[in-house]
């Protein structure tokens, strides 16, 4: 008796699902531009491989990253995933010792019971079913939490759960059908037989004795059968595809496939592979501050996925970037959505459920057109000579105090510096990129640079994390980029400028764009130690929140930034201290509005604690910064 | 002028008048729609003032808004494309209008009513 | 009536109030937390609109505590609220517990801190003042620069911390337009070389004889007035200050260079009111001003039977407005103390 027709729902959903996942890979390995299918094919051959596969078991399996930031949750999907992993290992183990023959097909491991009901008497048998029944223990305990997680999210410690489609239902409810029902089998079976272990072998017995448990235990078969197949069938759009997704998106990343700027096959699989575990809605300021509960970016991918209209969604957002530190999958979420904000015509939702197992017009490879010129009226103009060129940034126009101290530190340091923007200058065309409108951004870039080459300088300082940013990572420039705060730690390790100490306790709100963005955390500190008492607050580093008075975000109105500002400033605030101190000059003027504590930039706070009788006056400063160069 | 032709061809001139009842204000209902702020502008110029673009060329963003309410809307989308998008008119306004907002809609919405021209 | 009633705030309203109530036979005790009586009118050099000198207004409210039998408690904050049965006991910083029948809460306003618009540059630049500053100087009779040298071109700009969203007040504090008004056709008085530009949003002049001031500030004084807001101001090497408006009615961008800039800063919910608001539970609106039970029939009237309010305390309100509102808070209480109990 090695056949029956309950088998057929997961066989059909079986095949069906690996010839998909194989003709799916295959697209998207041929999609792959010509440098990654050769990081692919490295990867296959090199360390990649192997660190791949650790990572999938930590991560994909364990899920260590989930269990650290919520462990109740973590254990939920752990004891799904890494439970049903070994449930599958052990039982086509179990179906190669105990079975008929050797190298048996699926069915007949995951159908164990059924076909071999007389299993388990022996001693050695009835220890292999007791760790059967340990996992299949295991599993539903996890199962139980996600179903009390649907019910009430907060038992799980997250205060949001995912909303969900039609498909992601009917899949779910599959998913949850499984493994009740294979107890439910498996339990009739062996009470019928007088088989069975802990679990199974006890419910059984129980339900035998008022039930007929032999003729019960078939439909169970079928229940069970028919889930995995649905389960099996739906997968490829519900947003269980993360479960084979995510491999393959470990196994690109570790090989050292990385987003760019172009939607293709790597945004498709992290789009897939997200599980809408929903870690970055609670991370999400939008969501606690200020109520905002439809942008977060487990949305922003299954709007991807389903090819929904998310221009709504993609701009909605600060850019902060904490949901990315957070994303237990590595998702490289921000560049993601800044793809969308580049492609930003509208999808349409996808009606037809079929064209759910295509790929999502998101996903798809665009082409830039060529527009005429925005900007004819910036004229060239000439550049006096310099060595330090100083770039305030629109946003420090409106913030004096920061650009009246960064003259004050200059001017005390003896370098031959220069403003580029003294009157106002032409926007540095990163919030036209954080709009999507690269076009227009690169028209302005090459303008500041053609400034920037003119003036000779060596070193460029900005006192915008904005700026910083892209003169940083889009300009093509020969001169050093410095966030002012690197630029006055230098002056302070060179002995350019004195400082006093100033007894004050000061914490340090580290802005998203120099942080999390640029990855500058230490210099900002650094100079803050050396002037007065730094505190710590619990959003240090890649923790930090964001001010709320982000321009990446189009559509928030301003009563929400409000919102946002205050928050983080009040947690910000916790010890009262006497300057809540940040680099940014949106920063600043965010958090001005929201709290009673005095908030400055560092260049404030060095500007007051300057020791002006002290600082060596140096006609040529390109000596030092040269040599400051070659340490480097 | 969005149209001072009646249907018999005559060209009357009407010289700077705005023809309230002729101008077609499909534009400025599909921003008040989608982001509603732009009906709190009391025309305070702060926006036009702190501009960045106006420092090199002509542009008011207040101006312009104007226009677009009034139907007068022949040079805005010319106008509007010179913007840097920098976000110190946000900053600036004290009725927290969503200009830049504002500034992308009103782009997109020009774009798409010329494409339909077309 | 042998009745105690406690004043919170010895300003214009507070110190109305406690005469009035005092003339009554109503013992009063008179909490001010500075070393002296008559609050912001203090600093004021004249009143407007027909300009007379705010010592008038002061000795006239120095008279009531004069005449009066009031328990006057300078340098005093509250520390502590309790009511029970119909009867309040307020203790002071100094330990001192009073026992009163009712309470007036009159805490005033606050001027909006204009370093908090930083694009404005107070305490930033040399030359930027506020209205408060301005009649400092006036008090005195130098209108003079940081450096001495006297102004000859002096900005004046409206609304500082009102009609603003992005400092969180919505509202318009309404006195700051006519203020400017005055102090313009002032530094006229004092500087007869001097020309005076005014940045406004709107003219809100409605109260009694406003409109004519304005017309006189036009007319007699040549004050110049520009439709358009100041978005942020500069300075020069020269020590001068730049300023960026759009003059909104020619429809361009403006810049200007003035020897002098002067803010005209916002009435706000004063610090020591949200201390009160905080100690006594009670109720304060939208704009932090204390809320009324009733905007049109109650204004005087609190969330908590036996607690009223006078003045600024409730809504920017000019000297007029605040006595009137002072003893209309007179006639609630007396009612109260009545039948109240």
């Amino acid at each position: 008796m090695q056949f029956d027709p309950f088998i057929i729902p997961f066989n059909i959903g079986l095949y069906f699902i690996l010839i998909y996942i194989v003709v799916r890979c295959v697209i998207w390995f041929l999609d792959l531009s010509r440098p990654d299918k050769l990081r692919l094919q490295r990867g296959f051959f090199g360390i990649a491989f192997t660190q791949s596969l650790k990572e999938i078991f930590m991560e994909s399996l364990i899920h260590r990253k989930i269990l650290k930031t919520n462990l109740r949750l973590g254990y939920m999907h752990m004891s799904l995933a890494f439970g049903w992993f070994l449930l599958i290992l052990f039982g086509t183990i179990e179906a190669d010792i105990f079975g008929a023959k050797h190298l048996n097909a699926p069915y007949k491991a995951i159908f164990f019971k059924f076909f071999n009901p007389e299993h388990g008497r022996s001693g050695f048998e009835a220890v292999y079913g007791f760790i059967m029944d340990l996992i299949l223990a295991f599993i539903l305990s996890g199962l139980l939490l996600a179903v009390t997680k649907r019910v009430y999210s907060k038992i799980v410690g997250m205060k949001k759960t995912t909303k969900l489609k039609l498909t992601d239902k009917i899949a779910l409810t599959s998913l949850w059908l499984i493994f009740p029902s294979r107890l439910l089998a498996e339990s009739f079976t062996s009470g019928a037989y007088g088989t069975g272990s802990f679990l199974t072998g006890t419910l059984g017995t129980w339900l035998a004795t008022f039930l007929p448990a032999r003729e019960m235990a078939y439909p169970f078969w079928w229940l069970y059968s028919t889930a995995l197949g649905t389960f099996f069938i739906l997968l490829p759009i519900s947003r269980y595809m993360h479960i084979p997704t995510e491999l393959f998106l470990i196994f690109m990343r570790n090989s050292g496939i990385r987003t760019g700027d172009k939607a293709g096959t790597y945004t498709e699989v992290q789009t897939y592979s997200c599980s809408s575990c929903g870690i970055c809605i609670d991370t999400c300021q939008l969501n606690y501050s200020a109520g905002i509960t439809n942008i977060q970016s487990a949305y922003l991918m299954k709007g991807i996925r389903n090819s929904y209209d998310i221009s709504e969604i993609a701009d909605n957002c600060l850019m902060c970037g904490r949901c990315d530190q957070k994303c237990p999958v590595g998702i490289e979420l921000s560049p993601i959505r800044m793809i969308q904000r580049r492609g930003s015509e509208a999808g349409t939702d996808i009606r037809n459920i079929f064209k759910g197992y295509l790929r999502s017009r998101q996903n798809a490879i665009t082409e830039t057109i060529p527009v005429s010129s925005n900007y004819k009226f910036l004229r060239e103009q000439d550049s006096e000579k310099t060595d330090v060129l100083y770039f305030a940034g629109c946003m420090t126009h409106l913030t004096p105090g920061i650009k009246n101290s960064m003259v004050k530190i200059l001017d005390a340091s003896g370098m031959k510096f220069r403003f580029m923007d003294e009157e106002g200058g032409v926007c540095c065309g990163r919030p036209l990129m954080l709009a999507g409108h690269d076009r227009e951004a690169r028209e302005l870039i090459n303008y500041n640079s053609q400034m920037i080459w003119k003036s000779g300088a060596h070193t460029l300082v900005t006192s915008c994390p904005i700026c910083y940013k892209v003169f940083k990572e889009s300009y093509y420039l020969d001169v050093e980029v410095l966030h002012h705060t690197q630029f006055i730690r230098r002056l302070i390790a060179d002995g350019y400028v004195k400082m006093n100490f100033l007894r004050k306790r000061v914490v340090y709100h580290s802005p998203c764009e120099l942080g999390r963005g640029s990855g500058i955390y230490d210099e900002p500190r650094e100079v803050l130690n050396h002037v007065s008492r730094l505190e710590k607050t619990s959003f240090e580093d890649a923790e930090s929140l964001c001010c709320g008075g982000s321009l990446a975000n189009m559509k928030i109105s301003s009563r929400d930034r409000l919102k946002i500002s205050a928050d983080a400033a009040k947690e910000l605030t916790r010890r009262n201290p006497d300057i809540l101190a940040t680099a940014c000059p949106l920063c600043k003027k965010s958090f001005a509005a929201a709290t009673q504590t005095r908030v400055a930039d560092i260049s404030e706070i060095v500007a007051e604690a300057l020791n002006v009788g002290h600082s060596k006056k140096v006609n040529d400063s390109r000596s030092i910064i040269l040599k400051e160069i070659a340490n480097i | 002028m969005a149209s001072n032709k009646n249907k018999f061809g005559f060209d009357i001139s009407l010289g700077r008048q705005i023809n309230y009842d002729a101008n077609n204000r499909n534009i400025a209902e599909y921003l008040f729609d989608k982001e509603p702020s732009m009906r709190r502008c009391i025309e305070c110029g702060g926006c036009s003032a702190t501009c960045t673009t106006a420092g090199f060329t002509t542009f008011s963003l207040r101006e312009l808004m104007i226009l677009i309410k009034r139907g007068e809307t022949d040079e805005v989308y010319m106008n509007l494309k010179k913007c840097m998008l920098c976000g110190k008119c946000t900053l600036v306004c004290p009725r927290g209008v969503n200009t830049r907002n504002i500034i992308v809609l009103a782009k997109k919405a020009f774009q798409k009513s010329d494409e339909y021209a077309i | 009536m042998n009745k105690h009633v406690i004043v919170i705030g010895g300003g214009v309203a507070g110190l109305e109030v406690a005469g009035q109530l005092s003339n009554m036979g109503i013992e009063v005790s008179l909490i001010e937390k500075e070393p002296k009586t008559g609050g912001h009118l203090n600093k004021w050099y004249k009143l407007f609109p027909d300009r007379r000198n705010s010592s008038e207004v002061q000795s006239y409210l120095a008279r009531i505590v004069h005449n009066n039998r009031i328990k006057l408690l300078t340098n005093t904050t509250i520390e502590k609220f309790k009511k029970g049965r119909g009867h309040f006991y307020v203790t002071t910083n100094n330990g001192e517990v009073l026992n009163a029948d009712a309470v007036i809460v009159a805490t005033g306003f606050d001027l909006f801190k204009s370093a908090r618009k930083e694009e404005y540059g107070y305490g930033i630049y040399d030359n930027v003042i506020t209205s408060a500053d301005l009649e400092e100087k006036f008090q005195k009779g130098d209108i003079i620069l940081k450096n001495g040298a006297v102004p000859e071109t002096i900005g004046i700009i409206h609304c500082v911390g009102s009609r603003d969203e992005k400092v969180g007040n919505f509202y318009c504090s309404k006195l700051c337009c006519v203020t400017a008004v005055k102090q313009a056709i002032e530094i006229r008085e004092f500087l007869p070389d001097s020309k005076v530009f005014c940045f406004y949003m709107d003219m809100r002049m409605g109260g009694a004889f406003y409109e004519e001031l304005y017309r006189e500030a036009q007319e007699k004084w040549g004050v110049s007035f520009i439709r358009g807001k100041v978005s942020e101001a500069s300075e020069t090497i020269d020590n001068k200050l730049t300023i960026k408006v759009e003059d909104t009615l020619a429809g361009r961008p403006l810049k200007m260079k003035l020897d002098m800039l002067v803010l005209m800063a916002g009435m706000e919910m004063s610090e020591g009111g949200v201390r009160v608001a905080g100690i006594g539970g009670l109720k304060t609106g939208e704009n932090r001003f204390f809320a009324a039970v009733d905007n049109h029939t109650g204004s005087n009237r609190s969330n908590i039977e036996g607690i009223f309010y006078a003045g600024t305390c409730t809504a920017p309100m000019n000297i007029t407005e605040t006595i009137s509102h002072a003893r209309a808070a007179v006639v609630e209480v007396i009612d109260y103390l009545k039948d109240g109990k």
